[in-house]
């Protein structure tokens, strides 16, 4: 009787130092005891479960603790920063397996004697949590490279996959009819398998914060459905958060590519858009590293633009240098954050962090944009598409509409890249092209260090 | 709809709600520690594999929950490790500088 008073209220508790832990998030000052909460929300439910009445045996669950704590601790501790995101569809993978194998055992355990509303929930659990474990592999696999991240488009996707989630559905629905059938039940979970291939095979790399986000909404909808097959509110919670995060998160994403929602929910995105007409000569101009530190040196503010290509490059830490060296020359540096910069949402932050960059540097891009006209230079290392002007005036251009980030009003641009060749949307960037911009060609890590050398240089000589 | 369903659907609506609230507020720097706290926090389908996996009802029972409380744990220890991880990085500037 104890024991039951003490599971109900350690759920409780739970439940309410989770939503704290979320909230506590909210600013960088308190996030890190928003952790804390969570921690000890999360070790209240786990001892509340322990007690209860209906566990007869220990060995199996200290077993798995230990092999999970295992298996869970590298991917916390050691896992370098550049790899966050496919730790994340990894551990999206993990959750969604978990709550598909509950789900699983539940119906094999009460077959035949499951209510319309607990077949409906539990459909709902297998479907979601199977086709994201396997479409949050899929996520992990192109993210590391494993998989080609190129998408892969075949005639006819769409309606091979919605067929196959029709058939699911179609399944689920007969089975809550009927939930004796229990030889229908294995075709259900190994479509919904299936489905969570396919879903992601047409997704391009440049696409994965939206992804991301919408298998983190699936977990948790699958965790919460959970929650409904187990009569557990504490799940519902837990679930219902997860799930609502993950929305918001993918609503975010999506308005920073200028999709639709609807677009995304149904998969047929990520297509690499050729654009049309083959690029024209046209002129720019390039400069040398002594040229842009020059110019460097006699600005007062500048405004480094971020993207992807600068964690490829791994020249975070040179930026960092470069930051140090103008601020003490009584610059004042900013950095600008697209949405979309890196590969999940606010991964560009977690990277320029590590990196020891102050975040009361980094700047979003609705904060950052009316600052542009007054920035001296602004430099553009590893960034493309979303700097392009034709973004907002080109209605040809396939990113017609996409929010970006207003560089080519700056005094001048810089661009640091390989070459001229055209980012991942395939399209010719303006901004290249304009007189204002200076193109520095070379790898970002390395010309990032000439241009440190450069300015350290001008310092000794003067 | 029986008094347990009633509840339980009001539960995931009120919670729908609180989380949208709550999350809204987070600010953009810290979407991706956010997402691995969540990750970490809905992990809390352990209770579920645990409950599974020690009452020992049937041997598939058993097993799957056992594989299911692996996978729990693996997130609830990474999940809250890497967030914490990250959110040590972020760092106002130093005064002076």
């Amino acid at each position: 009787m104890i024991a039951t008073y003490f599971t109900q209220l350690s759920y409780i508790a739970a439940a309410a130092l989770f939503v704290l832990s979320l909230k506590w998030l909210s600013h960088p000052t308190t996030a890190r005891r928003g952790v804390r909460a969570g921690e000890i929300g999360m070790g209240l439910a786990i001892a509340g479960t322990l007690v209860l009445h209906e566990i007869v045996s220990y060995q199996w669950i200290v077993a798995a603790f230990v092999v999970g704590a295992i298996i869970g601790w590298p991917m916390g501790a050691y896992m370098p920063m550049t790899h966050v995101p496919q730790r994340t569809a990894l551990s999206h993978a993990l959750g969604a397996l978990a709550a598909g194998l509950v789900g699983t055992s539940e119906y094999y355990l009460h077959t035949g004697e499951l209510s319309t509303f607990t077949m409906t929930a539990l459909s709902l659990e297998v479907i979601l949590g199977f086709l994201t474990f396997t479409g949050s592999l899929m996520a992990a696999g192109k993210l590391q490279e494993w998989l080609p991240s190129r998408p892969i488009v075949y005639r006819g996707q769409n309606a091979v996959n919605l067929a196959l989630l029709a058939i699911a559905v179609a399944v689920a629905v007969y089975l809550v009819g009927n939930p004796g059938r229990s030889g229908l039940f294995p075709v259900m979970a190994v479509l919904s398998l299936v489905f969570g291939v396919l879903l992601i095979i047409p997704i391009g790399g440049a696409d994965m914060p939206t992804v991301i986000s919408l298998l983190n909404s699936y977990a948790g909808l699958s965790a919460a459905a959970m929650g409904f097959v187990l009569d557990n509110k504490l799940l519902i919670v837990a679930g219902a958060l997860d799930g609502s995060s993950g929305f918001i998160l993918s609503v975010i994403m999506c308005q920073a590519m200028n999709r639709s929602f609807t677009n995304v929910l149904f998969g047929g995105f990520g297509q690499v858009q050729m654009a049309a007409g083959a690029a024209e000569q046209r002129n720019y101009r390039s400069a040398t590293a002594e040229e842009a530190a020059a110019i460097l040196e006699a600005a007062s503010s500048v405004i480094i633009i971020p993207g992807y290509g600068m964690a490829v490059a791994q020249a975070q830490h040179k930026v960092r240098e470069l930051y140090d060296s103008l601020t003490r020359r009584g610059v004042d540096v900013k950095f600008a954050i697209h949405p979309v910069a890196g590969r999940m949402p606010g991964h560009m932050n977690v990277l320029l962090a590590e990196a020891d960059i102050p975040y009361d540097r980094l700047i979003e891009m609705e904060e950052i944009n009316p600052d542009f006209p007054r920035a001296d230079v602004a430099l553009v290392i590893g960034a493309n598409d979303v700097t392009n002007p034709a973004a907002r005036h080109d209605k040809t251009s396939p990113i017609y509409g996409m929010p970006i980030l207003d560089v080519d009003k700056a005094r001048t641009v810089m661009v640091i890249k390989r070459s001229m060749s055209p980012g991942f949307a395939g399209i010719d960037n303006e901004l290249y092209y304009m007189d204002r911009t200076m193109m520095l060609f070379g790898d970002a890590k390395h010309f990032v260090g000439e241009l440190l050398k450069e300015m350290t240089g001008a310092r000794v000589g003067a | 709809m029986t008094s347990t369903l009633e509840s339980a659907v009001f539960v995931f609506l009120l919670a729908t709600f609180l989380g949208f609230e709550v999350i809204r507020r987070v600010s953009p720097l810290l979407h991706t520690p956010l997402m691995s706290l969540t990750n970490a926090i809905s992990a809390i389908s352990l209770v579920g594999s645990i409950a599974i996996a020690g009452a020992e009802k049937s041997q598939l029972s058993t097993i799957l929950g056992t594989i299911a409380v692996v996978c729990s744990m693996a997130n609830v220890v990474g999940g809250f490790v890497i967030t914490d991880r990250m959110l040590k990085m972020f760092k106002k500037r130093e005064p002076g500088r």
